[in-house]
């Protein structure tokens, strides 16, 4: 009898490009496949494809002048990064916020975070097919941004709040529609939930995809949602809190596997309890004895109201001071981070005294944790890999900035 | 469950100008092509940052950009008809833009939406293209940063008004051809 | 027991001696210079010390500094936390081209943060696995960040000098 001839065979793979622009990668990243059929084989990231330079065009603007440019971080809750912003400058500073100024900050933050997490989540339910989620929970981040246009006349980039507290109190339509918004958001919230927690299809789907464990997440540097979906509860509010966020009572959702079922429901339940934390807020207002400040006293950064600017030399002087950069910042170097919508957000500054900062640095969670990518959808399916990258919530402006 | 009212406002139905009798409209094929291929635009969204997140809430139920027949969005250029591109360009990804652009089949129109898109926005740094019409041309211009979805949907308006009246013989004149050439396109 | 910013210098300093050029707490952060040949060890301690355990990598980032004659640094920001300790390290060095030891057998998050400081300055490290742009053009010339070079884009012809006031 022959005896057959075996043939090694030599496997060929197939080289894959997930390019800048593709549907399902929400931001411009590329990533170079080297597949074999469905399988991953190994990924290489491309990023800088949106590179605006910002820390280095902080470096030419007064400090009132770079909070549009951490608005355009993580775009999808830029309230959170103007504020983390105010509060480093402030830091530097040795300002000291009113309690109902903080309080109007932490309901502004929260409100960003549910307006970050319904984008998160109901575009990994468009990404695994399930268009619905997404066109019903939106309406609901309209009216989010109904809200910050009460506040700060923007939807998006809203370049809200000042250094030294907000730019004008909250108007009674504002109220209104927050607590509109406390009544009716939970059913649609629950509408969504119903559509995806226990959808047999979505969980076969994101269950055991793109899991990682909680000590090599802590290796490479994940914070946020995605670090808290692998089990390592560290939330900065918590740990460094930062605004009045010590008086507030709230759980910190952690998950087990750290896949992308698991990143979905923390983020699922990170809504639910912004929720609680907008009411307590709302109730510590209501029993506060100030009920009118809006911001603290510190005239060398927060610019007077326009009838003292026309009528008195002293708003004139405050107010060209103000906005020529002649107020006296002392030098240093402070770090102060926050709890964005991804992560520990964290602005490095380091002042020479003068009217712009010497270096800024930003620390982007989008940035160090994106690293990990490429580990993750090793062995992976293609359309497992894609829902990883949904699901990590990488937001362009941040990775690149 | 919004808060805000919707009025049910009529709008008059714009009809094509021509020979009109019982059952049959005489009209030149220049309009009634450009009335069929106004609304059934294919749009390919180039999103890129801020701006692509106006245009998620562009396509979703409130602002609905389906009701203008571009329902169906089209992803790889060889389907499209209309590039929206919306958010910064950095020079890397200049030639990823004009390569879509080139990938696309005429007729084409292209839409710069916001700021960054039409002149690099605030955006005056090394790495940013100060404009999208450095490397393409452009139709309509969108300001704002970001702009709100109605006046995305204003530039779209705007661009089926270009495409209604556009004539059938544009894309082969010498016009259009001189332009692409001064791009370095053919 | 807790961790004291103290007795984190003091271990510091008992064990690496001259090599600690500073330790000062700067508006409630610890920070300390150290010279550039032994922050890799520095760093190793931090993180390996079971006292210390430093396991947490929160940013580094280059630093310029024309004025000084060690112009070109480093600075790393350390997490415990289970503690809630955080320590900041700088490193500086006047050479022209600078070359810093880097992170990524102790961390992999420190990977692109390295290659952000090599695309921003110039810095080459030395045991980095792949060490090339990350955010800027491959054909980009120069280091951005530095204080020398320019914000905008030099080769613009359309921005007359005259309207913008330069």
């Amino acid at each position: 009898m022959e005896k057959q001839s075996t043939a090694i065979q030599e496997k060929e793979y197939t080289i894959l490009n997930l390019g800048p622009t593709h549907p399902a990668t929400h931001g411009i990243f590329q990533n170079v496949l080297k597949m074999d059929g469905e399988l991953i084989i190994e990924a290489e990231p491309t990023i800088g494809y949106i590179h605006r330079a910002f820390e280095k065009l902080a470096e030419r603007r007064p400090y009132y002048q770079i909070t549009p440019i951490t608005d355009r971080l993580n775009y999808c809750s830029s309230p959170i990064n103007n504020m983390g912003w105010h509060m480093t400058v402030e830091k530097l500073a040795g300002i000291e916020i009113p309690k109902r100024v903080q309080y109007l900050r932490v309901i502004i933050m929260e409100l960003s975070r549910i307006a970050d997490h319904i984008i998160c989540n109901s575009v990994i339910g468009v990404d695994s097919g399930a268009m619905t989620g997404f066109l019903y929970i939106f309406q609901w981040r309209e009216f989010i941004y109904e809200i910050f246009e009460e506040l700060c006349g923007a939807r998006l980039t809203t370049n809200i709040g000042r250094i030294g507290g907000l730019e004008r109190d909250f108007s009674e339509t504002a109220w209104k529609k927050i607590h509109y918004f406390l009544k009716e958001f939970p059913a649609g919230l629950r509408e969504f939930d119903n559509l995806l927690v226990r959808n047999r299809i979505f969980m076969d789907r994101t269950i055991k995809c793109g899991p990682i464990s909680g000590e090599m997440a802590l290796a490479y540097g994940f914070t946020g949602p995605n670090l808290r979906a692998a089990g390592v509860d560290y939330d900065v509010r918590v740990m460094n809190p930062y605004s009045s966020y010590e008086d507030f009572d709230f759980i910190i959702p952690v998950g087990t596997n750290g896949d992308t079922y698991d990143r979905f429901m923390v983020r699922d339940q990170e809504m639910w309890e912004s929720l609680k934390i907008i009411q307590q807020a709302i109730d510590k207002l209501d029993k506060l004895e100030d009920k009118t400040s809006y911001h603290a006293n510190v005239p060398e950064f927060y610019l007077p109201p326009k009838e003292e600017v026309y009528n008195s030399m002293e708003g004139l002087i405050w107010h060209f001071k103000v906005v020529m950069g002649e107020t006296k910042i002392p030098a240093g170097e402070v770090y102060h981070c926050v709890e964005g919508g991804n992560g520990e957000l964290g602005f490095y500054l380091v002042s020479d005294g003068g009217r712009q900062p010497y270096r800024l640095h930003f620390r982007r969670p989008c940035f160090i944790y994106y690293q990990a990518y490429k580990e993750m959808v090793k062995g992976a399916f293609l359309s497992d890999a894609i829902l990883t990258m949904s699901s990590m919530n990488v937001i362009a402006g941040e990775l690149d900035a | 469950m919004n808060s805000r009212e919707t009025e049910m406002t009529t709008t008059a139905i714009e009809k094509l100008e021509g020979y009109e009798g019982p059952g049959f409209l005489a009209t030149s094929l220049d309009k009634a092509v450009g009335m069929a291929r106004k609304n059934s635009i294919w749009p390919l969204p180039f999103a890129t940052s801020c701006c692509g997140i106006e245009f998620m809430a562009t396509m979703a139920s409130t602002y609905d950009l389906g009701r203008f027949g571009a329902e169906r969005l089209s992803f790889s250029p060889r389907q499209a008809d209309l590039l929206m591109v919306m958010g910064t360009i950095a020079k890397k990804m200049g030639p990823v833009l004009r390569q879509v652009y080139e990938q696309m089949a005429e007729p084409k129109w292209v839409i710069a939406v916001g700021a960054c898109a039409s002149t690099g926005g605030i955006f005056d740094t090394y790495s940013v293209l100060q404009g999208i019409d450095r490397i393409i041309p452009v139709d309509v211009y969108v300001p704002g940063c970001p702009p709100r979805p109605e006046q995305i949907l204003d530039g779209v308006l705007k661009i089926q008004e270009l495409i209604q009246n556009e004539s059938l013989r544009r894309r082969d004149s010498a016009e259009y051809k001189e332009m692409l050439a001064s791009y370095g396109m053919q | 027991m807790p961790i004291s910013t103290d007795t984190v210098t003091a271990q510091l300093k008992s064990s690496f001696g001259e090599a600690i050029l500073s330790a000062e707490m700067l508006y409630d952060f610890l920070t300390v210079t150290v010279t550039k040949a032994e922050i890799f060890n520095v760093i190793k301690f931090l993180k390996e010390d079971p006292a210390i355990n430093c396991h947490f990598l929160t940013t580094c980032c280059g630093m310029h500094f024309p004025d000084n004659k060690e112009q070109f640094g480093m600075v790393y920001q350390l997490h415990n936390m289970p503690e809630n300790f955080r320590i900041r390290l700088k490193t500086f060095t006047a050479d022209a081209e600078p070359v810093f030891p880097s992170l990524t057998p102790l961390w992999p998050a420190a990977n692109w943060m390295e290659r952000e400081a090599f695309d921003f300055f110039g810095f080459r490290f030395t045991g980095h696995p792949d060490l090339r742009r990350i955010l800027n053009m491959d054909s980009l010339v120069g280091s951005p960040m530095r204080k020398e070079f320019p914000l905008e884009d030099p080769f613009r012809y359309d921005k007359d000098d005259k309207m913008f006031g330069r």
